[in-house]
């Protein structure tokens, strides 16, 4: 497929506006980044999105390539457009501020809603010991590895008819904090997670699991909170 | 955007939790009539005998399988340990589908 013309379709515009389409030439080991950045220095100056790292590291670079979710520094042309042909959108799920870029404040408040990390131990201490064989902190080892690239916020369709719903990137954070031995208020960060529009408003479809880049499973992490939220309740406490 | 297994899992076991709410009221009201004598059932059960009718029972059942099965499928994400590297639990998925065209087969058979 290194021959010849693809057919890019990349959105202009905010909430409003329409697709502009661009002839790239096809070349060997060209990703959805390279795409769209030669998109931009030879046919739009003006146009708008966002990356950093190129290689997979920060999570900056998502958008909706044919309709998925991904990000598009990892994403070859030839994996996802066989034929040549490429649609390229903003993530789904968020405002569009300007052609590929969205406005992310929505998802970050909703990531910071659900607590940050407070422990008790001062600089005095000497640093906790954690035990990597504990079930607790493997289960947020298995969990931490999130970058914020709110793929899984764009795949999600509860996110995307509960505006309020927290999504799987808040309340994956929200278990590695409550599995964590060294957050003091494990409680409060379970509340956090209760709150309307929190871990019980997921509908379980999988989709951030299918989606993540890391290969987490938000739905694996939710599923622990609402365990958590019945033992809570069981022994008293919220649900 | 491209919908996935668990997606549709979702969808299977809402929308028939939906034919059967819409079902019961009708199937209450048919037993009911028992309180008005046998002759009133009979007239019902006669509707009951008619193919169109025996269709619609066929849809029913299959539906019913379906809620058990995704429904039990919820429980099982919710409750039951994850193992490592099976992200998604796809096979309660494909479990489900493959149990409930069974039940839908067995009732075929049962009622040709």
């Amino acid at each position: 497929m290194a021959e010849g013309t693809l057919e890019v379709r990349i959105w202009r515009g905010g909430d409003e506006g329409s697709f502009g389409a661009y002839a790239v030439p096809a070349r060997e080991n060209q990703t959805v980044l390279d795409v769209v950045t030669e998109v931009q220095r030879r046919f739009e100056p003006s146009l708008a999105y966002r990356f950093s790292c190129r290689v997979g590291v920060c999570g900056s670079c998502a958008m909706t390539i044919n309709g998925t979710p991904r990000w598009t520094c990892r994403t070859h042309v030839k994996r996802v457009a066989p034929e040549g042909r490429l649609t390229i959108e903003p993530l789904r799920n968020m405002k569009r501020v300007k052609d590929l870029a969205c406005d992310m404040d929505g998802f970050l408040d909703k990531w910071a809603s659900v607590g940050t990390f407070e422990g008790t131990a001062t600089r005095a201490d000497p640093p906790a010991a954690l035990d990597p064989a504990n079930p607790a902190r493997q289960e947020v080892d298995a969990a931490i590895q999130c970058i914020n690239c709110a793929v899984c916020y764009a795949a999600c369709d509860v996110v995307a008819w509960d505006p309020h719903y927290l999504g799987p990137a808040a309340l994956n954070r929200a278990w590695t904090l409550y599995n964590d031995a060294r957050v003091a208020d494990r409680g409060a960060v379970l509340e956090s997670a209760l709150q309307p529009g929190g871990c019980h408003t997921c509908h379980s479809h999988g989709a951030c699991t299918e989606h993540c880049p890391v290969g987490l499973s938000p739905t694996a992490s939710i599923a622990g909170l609402k365990r958590a939220s019945l033992l809570s309740m069981l022994k008293g406490g919220r649900a | 955007m491209r919908r996935g297994p668990g997606w549709w899992a979702a969808m299977g076991h809402r929308l028939s939790g939906l034919a059967l709410a819409a079902f019961l009221p009708l199937h209450f009201l048919m037993l009911g009539q028992a309180l008005g004598g046998a002759e009133a059932l009979e007239s019902s059960l006669k509707i009951a005998a008619l193919p169109l009718v025996k269709l619609a029972e066929f849809g029913l059942v299959v539906a019913l399988a379906v809620h058990l099965a995704f429904g039990l499928r919820v429980l099982a994400i919710e409750f039951l340990p994850w193992p490592a590297k099976d992200g998604l639990r796809l096979r309660l998925v494909y479990l489900g589908l493959a149990a409930t065209a069974l039940v839908g087969i067995a009732f075929a058979v049962s009622v040709a």
